[in-house]
């Protein structure tokens, strides 16, 4: 292999688990507020549906990125309407939801199967994206895989030094003391969901203005529920859901990579390999049962509604 | 009682709070002067909990005025409460395990006091040494002792400026040391200022601490009085109603054959946080109690665990009647005639969220409930019903879930489910924990009565008082070690205590030999 192929190989790695990681950041601040949101294969197609129709009406992909966040938090607010304000079932709900995503994302679109836009440009950061194969691996993206790094950032800052992020953990380890030293349970419940919303709106933007600048049904491809399983992987880790999500990346594209080459393994073994992959990796992260046991949030799944 | 040349500081009068099908709270009154220290008293079911969640604002009255250093307000949930200066420490604590002390505390206040989480920790400390509580900060709240998390969610009230302070049943889970530490700094609180609310069911603690004292009886109040001039009978009294026996002084048996017998039970748990049992020899006769006393968190988990099946070692460690079942599970040894009755009532006594129907046939499975594979929900039905009636059970009907009976209630239900089974042998491990005085003696009687009827009978717990009562034999553990096991009257409450501090005298060289004597 050459030079110009790991660096490319690197490149795409980035790109390929960028979503991944949005969406699963997204959903870990829900879970640890002790909300499974199961609906995030759905929340991604409308969010990517969305932030497609709205560039090619507009033209506008800063606009177009916005509306699909906002389609994303649309979604969330019905999940959590239902699933915090009403208290039904969470998984139940979150099902309900995906079903519900696929199906609306795709009466949305079908004017607009088949139509290429040129998707948002890349945007490279002065003077770093000259320096051979770093820069074309690191700073030669586009804005939305910068901003993901910042909002990986955020999201273990607020859990590693403020007080939001200690309130979001009472939340989901026991919400009736958490209530009972005067936190709003639902509030911040709902807060989360609509952040979680709001990241995977924006995961759907990447997918249709970014990554593959197009439309067709059923285009998220499972990365919903890629992303679900990471966050268990990952131990509610942001960090771990990183390292996960470009792990994952990193191997989609090696077995492109590798079906091209004279490699002689069936393919359909070859695409179990990022699955497999990653799993082995956190999983042995994961390895130390108690510490594990500290960072899941206790009360996940458990509607709470507080005493009349 | 008079109160008006000081000043008050809380005054209810009217609450009313009614759930579907039961009247928790009836026109109560109650009035808390400044710097008082106030018990409310009365049996589980009576409605102090409720009571007390009305006040901190966890729920709202149906109808009545609270009435707050002098003007009437309307509680808007717990967060108006501690703006008030009220501040709660619940029974079942509301902890954040995964979070540190600091991290605890600094949830409760308000934002800008916790933004400094170093300053935080320096208050949190000064705080705890005046007083004379001791915590770290930088503690995980899961790694604490359960005396060290109640003293954690104490000074989190005290952080704040506090006007008054409710305990629910704080001593419940405390040892007897804990209990006077936590005495000292209540008096001291009550000394600055500070009104304090005290639940509990143990009079002479009511008598040692307060100077004043509202009744509960059914959901309405019985009288407000000073423990200080009236009798711990009278209090006793106004608790339970005019017609149950207080207290009873049971005869000591003798024992006959040897029922049970550890033979060197040595367990290393998997729990990293888990005691590890040393060695442990003990002979239990069918006919008599043997109360086994100690600090919690010494053993008794992992020695009931072990008795129970839940946790299985080497065959020959544990005979019962002649048998070795040390290897059996709990099914096969509930067939030999073992029955128990574990601490936690909800999740290891009973399925919450069954009903006491189906909870009756968990553990009897093995009786005549059952006809060629099929259950026989009518003779099931039956059996609850006369568990229910025998040990005067209080729920709605037979179908009830477990989990919506009051916790002393529950316990009559599962000891009684037990005890019909006509074991030959009966583990209870604190068998009136936080159970109200009416319920204690019901199910000591119960016990009584087994062991009289043959059954041999082990009791751990932490109340030293309810073992001298009903053990024949005493022993304690401590730190996965027995003690000697002698008969009660032969040993004192000193040696009792030093043996459950691990002091096992010369005798702790080889507790066998002490213990073969007896035997």
């Amino acid at each position: 292999m050459d030079i110009d192929l790991i660096t490319n190989i690197l490149f795409a790695t980035f790109k390929t688990g960028t979503p991944l990681i949005l969406i699963a950041l997204g959903e870990m601040v829900c879970e640890k507020s002790g909300v499974l949101n199961l609906g995030q294969e759905g929340m991604l197609l409308v969010g990517a549906v969305v932030g497609f129709i709205a560039a090619s009406v507009t033209g506008n992909y800063f606009l177009a990125t916005f509306c699909a966040i906002f389609a994303g938090m649309g979604m969330a607010f019905l999940f959590g309407y239902l699933s915090i304000t009403l208290a039904s079932n969470q998984v139940a709900t979150g099902l309900a939801l995906t079903i519900f995503g696929g199906g609306l994302s795709a009466f949305l679109g079908t004017n607009y199967i088949g139509i290429g836009l040129e998707g948002i440009q890349v945007w490279s950061v002065p003077l770093l994206s000259d320096i051979p194969v770093i820069g074309k691996v690191l700073f030669q993206h586009d804005p939305l895989v910068y901003l993901t790094l910042a909002l990986f950032a955020l999201v273990f800052w607020v859990f590693r030094s403020t007080r939001l992020g200690l309130k979001i953990r009472a939340v989901g380890e026991n919400p009736e003391a958490a209530n009972a030293i005067g936190i709003n349970v639902q509030q911040i419940r709902f807060m989360a969901v609509l952040f979680g919303g709001a990241m995977t709106g924006l995961a759907g933007a990447y997918l249709s203005l970014v990554y593959t600048p197009m439309w067709s049904d059923g285009m998220s491809a499972g990365r919903g529920w890629i992303a679900l399983s990471l966050v268990v992987f990952a131990s509610w880790k942001a960090e771990r859901i990183l390292l996960g999500a470009y792990l994952f990346g990193f191997a989609s594209i090696l077995h492109l990579v590798l079906q091209g080459t004279r490699f002689e393994v069936p393919p359909n073994i070859m695409a179990m390999l990022p699955y497999v992959a990653t799993i082995i990796v956190l999983v042995w992260l994961s390895s130390d049962a108690i510490k594990t046991k500290m960072s899941a949030p206790k009360s996940i799944g458990q509607p709470y509604r507080p005493l009349a | 009682m008079p109160a008006q040349e000081s000043t008050i500081r809380l005054h209810l009068s009217g609450i009313r709070k009614e759930y579907p099908g039961c009247l928790a709270n009836d026109d109560i009154e109650l009035l808390v002067n400044a710097g008082e220290t106030h018990a409310l008293l009365g049996e589980n079911g009576a409605g102090k909990s409720t009571l007390m969640k009305i006040i901190y604002g966890v729920i709202k009255p149906d109808a009545g005025k609270i009435v707050w250093q002098g003007d009437a307000i309307q509680m808007n949930g717990p967060a108006h409460a501690r703006q008030l200066g009220i501040g709660m420490v619940f029974q079942h604590f509301s902890l954040f395990e995964t979070l540190t002390v600091a991290e605890n505390i600094a949830l409760s206040l308000p934002a800008e006091e916790s933004r400094n989480m170093e300053a935080l920790s320096k208050r949190i400390r000064e705080i705890s040494a005046h007083y004379g509580m001791a915590l770290d900060p930088d503690r995980h709240v899961h790694t604490l002792s359960v005396g060290a998390q109640q003293r954690v969610e104490i000074v989190r009230c005290l952080l704040q400026d506090i006007k008054l302070l409710i305990l629910d049943e704080p001593t419940s889970v405390l040892t007897p040391q804990e209990v006077r530490e936590l005495f000292r700094t209540l008096k001291k609180l009550a000394a600055e200022g500070c009104s304090i609310l005290f639940i509990s069911h143990k009079l002479d603690e009511v008598t040692e601490l307060c100077n004043a004292a509202t009744v509960l009886r059914n959901g309405r109040g019985t009288g407000r009085c000073n423990p200080q001039d009236v009798s711990s009978e009278d209090l006793a009294r106004m608790m339970v109603g005019e017609d149950t026996p207080l207290n009873q002084n049971y005869q000591k048996a003798e024992g006959g054959e040897t029922a049970l017998s550890l033979n060197n039970l040595s367990f290393t748990p998997e729990d990293p946080f888990g005691v590890t049992l040393n060695n442990l020899n003990l002979k239990v006769k069918a006919g008599e109690i043997l109360g086994i006393a100690g600090v919690a968190g010494n053993g008794q988990d992992e020695l009931c665990a072990l008795l129970s099946g839940e946790e299985i070692t080497r065959a020959d460690s544990i005979e019962l009647l002649g048998q070795n079942i040390g290897a059996m599970s709990p099914d096969q040894r509930r067939r030999l005639g073992f029955a128990f009755v574990p601490e936690e009532r909800l999740g290891r006594g009973a399925v919450p969220n069954m009903s006491l129907v189906e909870n009756t046939l968990l553990s009897s499975s093995h009786r005549d409930l059952k006809a060629n594979g099929w259950i026989n929900y009518r003779k099931v039905r039956e059996f609850s019903r006369d568990i229910i009636e025998k040990y005067n059970v209080k729920c709605a009907n037979e179908y009830a879930q477990a989990k919506s009976l009051s916790g002393g209630n529950l316990q009559k239900f599962i000891i009684g489910r037990e005890i019909e089974q006509q074991p030959k042998l009966l583990v209870c491990s604190h068998p009136t924990w936080g159970v109200d005085i009416g319920a204690a003696i019901l199910i000591r009687h119960a016990l009584i009565q087994l062991r009289d009827e043959g059954a041999a009978i082990i009791v751990v717990s932490e109340d030293i008082d309810e073992l001298y009562q009903i053990s024949d034999r005493i022993g304690a553990i401590c730190d996965g070690q027995l003690s000697p096991v002698k008969p009660t009257h032969e040993v004192g409450i000193e040696t009792l205590g030093q043996w459950m501090a691990g002091q096992f005298g010369h005798d702790s060289a080889n507790p066998s030999t002490v213990e073969s004597a007896h035997a």
